[in-house]
């Protein structure tokens, strides 16, 4: 480890190489979310049923089917040949499919060619994103010293909440310095374009680190897996805990992470018709003061342990969407008038409110998030370590979180559908708050991760080198 | 006393396992598998073959392993 060779320099430079790295990897991960709706126009005309099943695959086969089966291939390569280039592999990856996305010509001039690319590239895209966060965690925590790899995790730990900031910020300035126009015509491809010139850079610097020291380690005494993949999922001693560290942990610090980011941008464009851009920059706002969170948990999760931090986050989470959900939906009304207009705009006491509104639920999710890759290091050995966790960390995020957008949906239509019907028959209505329905799923998923990450993860952490 | 309530815990994860198998295929993935729409395929698909095993495994094993004492703990 870095620390008994006296570098804490280059403990700085590992943290640099590998957060900036994973930070350009979010960014290009999300810049096609938000940019989802320009793309289907250009790509997946409606009114198609071919496109329009494309265009589902590409939404659905990214975070339910790739990132995990990424997580699969390079945690295994990254056990097999080490970490560095496994998760150099992985940058390179995402940066050339984000760039390339930005180049493909539109259905209009190419054909069914465009959507069939898109895809294709969106698929390569989940892939790295699978294979690089378990790396660039595994490798930041493997040169920290042991008491401290809370903190120094912490720092990728920040980079999936700042991806998503200055996806928004680089969508939000290049909106803005030109017509909507030129925009949608071909301002869109400036944040992919831009990908290739961030991954350049982080190439560079991540070609300069060296191997992760615990793995060169186990590489010379031969204590290295030959078979990753079997080792992690087939042996019980190691697969018990990739369940444990799945369903007491992740699971749960997925759905608190997605309702946290996501969720809450939903609700406040599409309930509460708050406009676009204001929506955006208010989640931005919640985003930047929560972010310095993230290294104080992992810092305090050196102190005190981790378990009980991300378990507290989640159980806060529980007890607090409903109430924080109500006073969301109360501040449009008042900001409203009294009603939801087709399009809202906030005045400035009640944007400050609803930003305070989405900070409580981001620092929640510092609380779950923060500590976790420490966690999720520590619980396996270095042989298995990059196939071990990341493979439960995929599906907590891309499926149990993944699922998030669905399944609320689901329930807060079907409330509504019954208040309707309710209202045609004139009978009490049977939800009094259906927009507040989507939340059981988070609430119920938080409340089961919590109760077996109390009852089964130990509270002292198996600190495995 | 906490390993015995670990143990017994694993029935629930088992039935918890059955009961989230059972909602994903009613709630998500037949309706879709029935709306007639192409692009709803592809979910339910996607629900029925990956996801619903996945979830349902998971909660399967980690409560046969409860039950089986794999998680006991010195007390």
């Amino acid at each position: 480890m870095l620390s008994s060779s006296g570098s804490r320099k280059g403990l700085v430079s590992v943290i640099t190489a590998s957060s900036v790295g994973t930070l350009i990897e979010w960014y290009d991960f999300y810049i096609f979310g938000s940019l989802a709706a320009v793309i289907a126009t250009k790509f997946f005309p409606a009114g198609n049923p071919t496109l329009s099943l494309l265009s589902t695959l590409a939404t659905f086969a990214a975070g339910f089917v790739v990132r995990p089966f990424g997580a699969l291939f390079f945690g295994r390569l990254g056990d097999l040949v080490g970490r560095k280039y496994t998760f150099l592999l992985t940058l390179v990856l995402m940066g050339l499919s984000t760039f390339l996305i930005g180049c493909v010509p539109d259905f209009s001039t190419i054909g069914y060619a465009a959507p069939v690319l898109v895809l294709l590239l969106r698929l390569l895209q989940g892939l790295a994103l699978g294979g690089e966060y378990g790396g660039a965690a595994t490798y930041v925590a493997e040169h920290a010293p042991v008491g401290e790899r809370g903190f120094w995790t912490a720092w990728i730990q920040t980079t999936a909440t700042v991806g998503l900031f200055l996806s928004l910020l680089v969508i939000i300035t290049v909106k803005g310095n030109m017509s909507a126009a030129s925009f949608t015509a071909w301002g869109w491809r400036i944040p992919f374009w831009l990908s290739i010139i961030m991954v350049g850079i982080s190439i560079l610097i991540r070609l300069r680190m060296q191997e992760s020291p615990l793995f060169l380690a186990a590489k010379k005494s031969g204590q290295t897996s030959s078979n990753p993949l079997r080792d992690s999922f087939t042996k019980k001693y190691n697969f018990k805990f990739v369940l444990l560290a799945l369903l007491g942990a992740t699971m749960g610090q997925g759905v608190v992470w997605y309702t946290g980011q996501f969720y809450a941008l939903s609700f406040i464009q599409n309930t509460l018709k708050v406009e676009v851009a204001q929506a955006s920059q208010l989640i931005m706002w919640a985003l930047l003061f929560a972010t310095p969170f993230f290294i104080f948990f992992g810092w305090l999760s050196d102190k005190i342990g981790r378990k009980w931090i991300m378990l507290s986050g989640m159980l806060l989470a529980v007890v607090c969407y409903r109430p924080l959900y109500t006073a969301m939906y109360e501040t449009g009304m008042t900001a409203g008038g009294g009603a939801l207009p087709a399009t809202l705009i906030l005045d400035s006491a009640n944007f400050w409110k609803m930003v305070a509104l989405v900070f409580i639920q981001v620092f929640f999710v510092t609380m779950v998030y923060g500590p976790i890759a420490a966690f999720l290091v520590e619980l396996f050995p270095t042989a298995i370590r990059y196939t071990s966790m990341s493979l439960p960390y995929h599906i907590g995020n891309g499926i149990f979180g993944g699922l998030l957008p669905a399944i609320a949906t689901y329930l807060s239509t079907k409330a509504t559908l019954a208040n309707e019907i309710a209202l045609q028959q004139q009978l009490p209505l049977p939800y009094e708050k259906p927009y507040l329905e989507g939340l059981w799923y988070p609430i119920v998923i938080a409340t089961v991760s919590f109760v077996i990450g109390a009852l089964y993860i130990r509270t002292t952490p198996q600190q495995k080198d | 006393m906490l390993n015995r309530l670990r143990r017994i815990l694993g029935i629930g994860w088992i039935v918890i396992g059955i009961l989230s198998g059972y909602y994903l295929l009613m709630s998500q993935a037949i309706p879709k598998f029935q709306s007639g729409q192409a692009a709803d395929k592809i979910p339910a698909l996607i629900y029925a073959f990956i996801l619903l095993p996945l979830i349902v495994g998971s909660f399967l094993l980690f409560g046969y392993y409860a039950l089986k004492g794999e998680y006991d703990q010195p007390e």
